[in-house]
This record gives C-alpha cells, structure tokens and sequence, in this order.
C-alpha cells in the first residue's frame, strides 16, 4: 500500500517535473508569440504619437480615442491584403525568409528574464551568449528576402544589412564582454543578481562599454540613424521592397521584437535587469510605491480626458483603459502595501513582489532603452554607407577594444584592493576617462585622413 | 532610379551605372510631366495663359507668374503701378520663403532627417494661408495680372506678414540648430556635388546653385524688377560649391527674403493697383526676353509677338531644367546614398523640367 503511494507520490513529481520542463515554457512560448504581435503594434503607435509630439502634429488620432486601436486596424488590413510573390522571386526563400527573421527574434526572446521568475527557457547557463546568437541569426532572413525577391533594391538593402551586422556585431560583442568581465557569468539571472549583490549597475562601472553597446545595437536593429538596408530616401524600402502584407508584418515584426530583445540585453547587463534603482539603499525604499502610483496616475488622466472624448464609445474605451490601469496600479500595490498593515506576511509576498515589481521595472527600463531610439530616430539625419563603416570600424571597435582592456585592468587592480560595490568606482572611473581620451584620439586620427568620395572617377557612359 | 521612388521628387528617372554603390555614371530621363506649356501659349490670348505658368513650378507659382507678367508688360511697354509692385515684391519674396522651405524639408528627409519637415511645412502653411487670404488659392495662385494686380491687398495683409516674418526669425533658428551643426548632417553634404564656379556658369546654372559655388548673381541686383531696387538686402555667396554650401546660401537666402519683406511692409505706397492696360491686349510685333530671381534661379520668358492677341511663341527658360544639367557631374564618384542628396540640393521641381 505504502508502497503504491510511494508510486503515486513519484509519479506526481514526475508529473511536475514534466509539467514544469516542458509544457509552462511552451505555454509561455505560446503566450510570447501570441501577444508579441500585439506589444510590437502599440510600440508602433507609441514611436508615431512620440514622433508626431516631437513634429508639432497629432499623430493618429482617428481609431479608437487617441488612435488607440490603430494598432489592430493596421494588423488587420495588413492581413486581409493580397500576397503577392515577384514573378521572378524564388518562390520557397521569398516564403522562407520572412518567417526565418521572425522565428529568430522571438526565439532570442525565451533566454531573458524580465523577473526573478518570468523566463521561458529556464537557467540557461550560457544565456546572454544564446541570445545574441539567435537574434543575430535573423539576419538570415534578411539577406535571403532581399536575394529572392530578384530586386536591385532589395539586394542592394540586403547586402547593407548584413554588412552593417557584422561590423557592428563585433563591438556590441565587446562591449558585452566589458560587462561579463564584471559577473564572469553569462547566465542572465546571475549577471542581474550580481549586480544586486554589487549594488551598483554596470552601467555606472562601464560607462563606456554601454554607449558602444547602445550605438552598436541600434545600427544591428537597423535603427535610424543606421537605417541603410531600408533607407526610404534610396533604397525604396530596402530588403522589404517587394514584400507586402502578412509577409511584410513578419518582418515588421521582426524589427520591432529586435528591438526589444537588445533593449532587455542592455536593461540586463548595464541597468540591473528587474532591479529597481537603488535597491539596496534603504531610505530610498519608497521608491516601491513608484510603480502603483505612477500606473494609478495614468488611471486619472484617463478618467479626466473621459468628458473631452466626442463619443460615447469612445468615452467608454477611456474608462476602459483607466480601469484597466486601475486594476493594475492595485495588483502592484498589494506587495508593497500588505506588509505595512500586517508585517508578518512580508515573507510570504516577497516572491510576489519581486515578480511584478520586477516585470514593472524591467519593462520601465526597456521602454526608456526604446524610446532613447525613437528619439534618436527622429532628430538625426542618416549617416552614409561609407561613414557608417567607418563610424564601426574605425571608432566603434577599436574603442571597445581598449575598453575592455581597461575595464580588465581595473578589475584587476580592484581585485588587489579588496574593493567592491561602489569602491569598484575608484578604479572603473578612470578607466573610463582613459577610454575617453582613446575615443578621442582615434577620432582625431581618423580626421586626419577623412576620406572623400573619389572625384576623379569618370566612364565613358551609356545606357542603352 | 524613378520615376516612382520616394525621392526624386516628382517624377524624374534616373538612370545610374554603378560600381558596387559608386556611380560611375549617370543619366536623367524627363519629360513624364511634359505637357506642352509653351505650344499652349500659342493658342491662348496674353491674359489667358497666365495661369498656365504658375502650373510649372507649382511651389512657387507666385513667382512664375510675376517673371511672364512684366514680361508682357514690357512687351506692351506698360508699367505696373509702384503699389503693385510693391505688393508684387512682398508675395514673391514670401513665395521664396515657401519654396526654401519645402526645399530645405524635403531634402532633410532625404538624408534621412524626418522632422525638420514638419517643422518647414508649418510655417509654409502660414505663408499659404497668406496668399489663400489675397486671391483665395494656396499654390496656383495667379494672384498677378498683365499691367498690376487684380485684387487690392486686403485689411491686414501688413500685420500677417509682419506676425510670420517676426515668428520666422527664432524658428529658422530652430532649423539650424536640428542640422547646421550637427555630425551627421555635415558628413551627408560637406563635400558631396561639388560644382565649381566654371562648371556653373559653363552649365547655365543660376539661383542659389550658382551663388553656392562663389559667384555672385542674383537679378534682384544685377537687373532689378519690381520693387528691388529699393531694398536693401544682401546676396549670400558660398565658397566650394557643395551640397552644404547650398544649404548655407539658402538658409541665408530665406533671412534675407524675410528682410526685404520687413522692409516692404514698412512702406506700402498708396494709389492704383493696375496700370494702363486694355481689355484687349495686342502687344505691338516684336520679341522680348524677361527674366527674374525665382527661388530656383533665373526664369526667364522669351515672347515674340505678331500684333494680334496671342503670342506668335513663349519660350520659358526655366531654372530647373537648366540646373539639372549640372547633375551629371556633381553626382560623378559619389555614392548612391548622395544621389538622393543631390537631386534635393538641385532643388528641381518637375513640372517645371518638363512643362
């Protein structure tokens, strides 16, 4: 009897195990690719309103109130379009290509942890690695779209991309090796964990390293000011020329899921992950009740815009979306309120807390990392191929280099006197002003020989 | 490259022989936007044609039409009143301000910069509602006719224009600001479509090309019209003829237009608005070459008349047109990413290349 119980008792374990190896990170899988579509649609809409703020215009305004369900009315016509496939297009890459990108970035997704408990592909010992690998394999689909659509443009689009990656792939690299030369862990838990231990981001101790990595990641998304494989102005729209609706959307898609997934490596890496600013400084500890506050204010400007709204449906949707983050603010609220009223729970909502506190402020800190690129994107001109080039090889790498050298060294010498936390600041200070003076001095160098575009080329021309 | 592409404004082709991203060549196909202005002129009386030609450069139709009225005027050997003229002056500069500005937008958009585009296309608007006030069109507007004005300037047309030219002075400054000094923008046009100052005047080219690249001529002083000669304005020049000095010359431009609209204002003379012209007009048998500072450079009309009502043959030697001859070799060596720059530094607009 006992025995069978016994049986019982392992087979239910066995169960779990399975349960949690297996189908909670498909389930998540699953969630991911289903609601991705639906982020990446209002971070559109988001960069648009941002975009319109900055250009003194409104921005859409036309669907739902404040062009609120623009997001599923542009999904929806996106889908109901006509496939069109090129006559000359090989057929299979052109249907491959898009879905290729689109697997890559949201398979890089499953490697983050956007909280202590929130990650699909669980303890990957080799996370960061895995992710930057799988993400940069969308790179793939970039080149073989722009190759099968049989298309100057999109060649032309899709050999810029992947030349683009490469060269900036080896500085976002060392950069992220200046930051893993801190944990010496790629697991992406442990690299945040670190820096709670350390208390102080890596941010503050490479300064350096994330202003490569930030300039690098937006030319690896295709960003603007990098945005040459779909330069509208030349290239038409680039590798995605001839592509049109579902397939566009992939790539759409891709793009925008990119951009997340080099947010949250940065967020990871150099601002302390799901940590809220200053966590260990105990009279800062208000800050918990930034997040139900902040999301409870929004509530209230929603609430107050209800009568400005000219329809009743629309007024509606307001109150809906208020009291969406209504319930929000309130879910956040209870960790960070219950232990006041009854300090013997503080144990038991700890776990919570740190899940949805932490998912809020990971979240905070990528949409800061995105806006900075939509803010970037809407005040600078593009830069040139060649400077692009230049611009990575000629600054961005060997800037890194050194960087990594120098935080090396300075952990070393930190190593030797004992120092921690915010100590380390002693020594990753001037390593960084010393990184400063190289960026200076190659930029002084590379000055001196400012290539210009060859002048004397000439050809005896025809068209014909 | 074209006709359909985001950036070759209108509906110009370009067709480009490449190494690698060089271009080693290249060659413009026009004429989609050809219409037969001048063939038309020769079936229409003097007063009918007018509108036609503020369908050639439709950003700056003020201008346009000003150039073929005092042609005709000088034709008819007819003087526009100094009223007209005056508020002649202060459209046509208003229009130049309006034409920099969707030049300087667009071409910031085709080197990528999104933004300064709204940015131009707000205060454009103002000017458009300017003119929209005068003869109630924004961009053809016909607002000149043959021997003066046909619409008295209205109630407060002096305190609309001194309301922009007073907003323009900081948001020029804005502009600026966004581009002049920044990276980026210097890397995209210093240096690039290089046209020397022989190279200019070998081509034909005028306006704000030509005085990029060092020389200074400008209608407006050499040969003054309309009310020209009695403001006081600077001609900016350029040194090396590039894409950036381009940009200078008309950012400059677009401060001095704003001067001399201040200036006008100040001093509007009072009296008739149209001078003494038929309402038939026969222009005696003769030819007769005008020309005046468009935005774009020298648009000139070359009117044969033989006595009867229409003209015998309008010849336009239109800005456009002759500036992009010079494409070829500015765009030699560069790259395909500075084509783009070069035709929006061009500043060419169709309908006028091709009429």
């Amino acid at each position: 009897m006992s025995l069978e119980i016994g049986t019982d008792m392992n087979a239910l374990q066995a169960t779990n195990e399975f349960l949690r190896l297996y189908w909670a990170p498909l389930l998540c899988g699953v969630a991911v690719v289903a609601i991705l579509p639906l982020i990446a649609g209002y971070i559109v809409l988001v960069e648009r309103k941002i975009m319109a703020d900055m250009q003194a215009r409104l921005g859409p305004m036309r669907v739902g109130p404040h062009g609120l369900l623009q997001p599923i009315a542009d999904a929806v016509k996106l889908l109901i379009k006509e496939d069109i496939i090129p006559d000359n297009a090989d057929k299979l890459v052109f249907w491959l290509a898009p879905v290729l990108s689109v697997g890559a970035a949201l398979l890089s997704l499953a490697g983050l942890a956007i909280g202590p408990a929130f990650q699909i592909a669980q303890d990957i010992n080799i996370g960061i690695l895995f992710v930057v690998g799988i993400s940069a394999m969308g790179i793939f689909g970039i080149v073989l779209g722009g190759w099968a659509s049989n298309s100057h443009y999109s060649l032309m689009g899709a050999l810029r991309s992947s030349a683009q990656l490469v060269s900036y792939e080896t500085a976002a690299g060392m950069a992220l090796v200046s930051a893993l030369l801190l944990t010496g862990t790629l697991n992406v838990k442990s690299i945040v964990e670190a820096q709670n231990k350390e208390g102080i981001w890596f941010v503050l101790l490479a300064p350096v390293a994330f202003f490569t990595y930030l300039v690098a990641s937006i030319a690896e998304t295709n960003r603007a000011p990098f945005d040459l494989p779909e330069a509208e102005s030349e290239l038409v729209a680039g590798y995605m020329t001839e592509f049109s609706g579902f397939r566009w959307s992939l790539y759409f898609l891709a793009e925008y899921t990119n951009m997340i997934v080099v947010a949250s490596v940065a967020t990871t890496l150099f601002l302390g992950g799901w940590l809220r600013p200053f966590a260990r400084v105990p009279w800062l500890s208000f800050l918990d009740f930034a997040p139900p506050v902040l999301i409870m204010a929004i509530a209230a400007y929603c609430v107050l815009r209800v009568p400005k709204q000219p329809t009743r449906v629309q007024q509606l949707f307001m109150l809906a979306v208020a009291g969406l983050c209504f319930v929000t603010a309130l879910v956040l609220a209870v960790p960070v309120v219950l232990p006041i009223i009854k300090p013997s729970v503080r144990e038991a909502v700890a776990p919570f807390y740190a899940g949805i506190h932490g998912g809020f402020w990971f979240i905070f800190k990528v949409s800061v990392y995105i806006y900075l690129f939509m803010w970037l994107r809407f005040t600078l001109p593009r830069y040139r191929f060649d400077q692009l080039m230049r611009l990575g090889w000629h600054f961005l790498i060997p800037l890194s280099i050194i960087n990594v050298l120098l935080v090396g060294v300075a952990l070393i010498v930190g190593a030797y006197f004992h120092l921690q936390g915010w100590g380390l600041l002693l020594v990753t200070t001037p390593a960084a002003i010393l990184a400063l003076v190289a960026a200076f001095f190659i930029l002084a160098v590379e000055k001196g020989h400012d290539a210009r575009p060859d002048q004397t080329a000439t050809s005896d021309f025809y068209v014909g | 490259m074209g006709p359909q592409h985001p950036s070759t404004h209108g509906v110009l082709r370009v067709k480009l022989k490449l190494d690698g991203e060089r271009v080693i060549g290249s060659e413009c196909i026009i004429g989609y936007l050809h219409r037969g202005v001048e063939k038309i002129a020769e079936n229409r009386t003097y007063q009918q044609f007018a509108p036609y030609v503020d369908r050639m450069d439709y950003v700056a139709a003020v201008s346009s039409g000003l150039g073929y009225c005092e042609a005709v005027e000088k034709l008819l050997v007819v003087e526009a009143p100094p009223r007209a003229r005056v508020i002649r002056t202060i459209l046509t500069e208003l229009q130049r301000i309006a034409s920099h500005l969707l030049w300087l937008g667009t071409h910031a958009l085709d080197i990528g910069a999104l933004t300064p585009l709204f940015y131009c296309f707000r205060e454009r608007e103002e000017i458009l509602k300017i003119f929209e006030k005068y003869c109630g069109a924004r961009l053809t507007t016909h607002a000149f006719r043959i021997g003066g004005l046909q619409y008295e300037a209205y109630d407060t047309l002096e305190k609309d224009v001194e309301r922009f030219c007073k907003d323009f002075e900081s948001r020029i400054v804005e502009y600026e600001t966004l581009l002049t000094q920044n990276r980026i923008w210097i890397g995209r046009t210093k240096g690039v479509g290089i046209l020397t100052a022989a190279d200019a005047i070998a081509f034909g080219v005028t306006g704000p090309v030509l005085r990029a690249s060092g020389v200074k001529w400008d209608i407006r002083k050499a040969m003054p019209y309309a009310a020209y000669d009695q403001y006081k304005f600077e001609i900016p020049v350029g040194t090396t003829g590039d894409t950036y000095d381009r940009y200078l010359v008309r950012m400059e431009e677009m401060r001095q237009s704003r001067l001399i609209c201040l200036q006008a204002i100040e001093n509007i003379p009072s009296g008739p608005i149209m001078g003494k012209v038929g309402k038939v007009l026969k222009p005696p048998p003769g030819e007769v070459y005008h020309a005046i500072e468009a935005p774009k450079g020298e648009i000139g009309y070359y009117i044969v008349s033989d006595g009867t009502v229409q003209p015998y043959r309008v010849h336009i030697r239109p800005p456009s047109f002759i500036n992009l001859q010079a494409f070829d070799r500015m765009v030699r060596g560069h790259l395909v990413a500075d084509v783009v720059a070069i035709i929006g530094t061009i500043d060419i607009v169709l309908g006028e290349v091709d009429r």
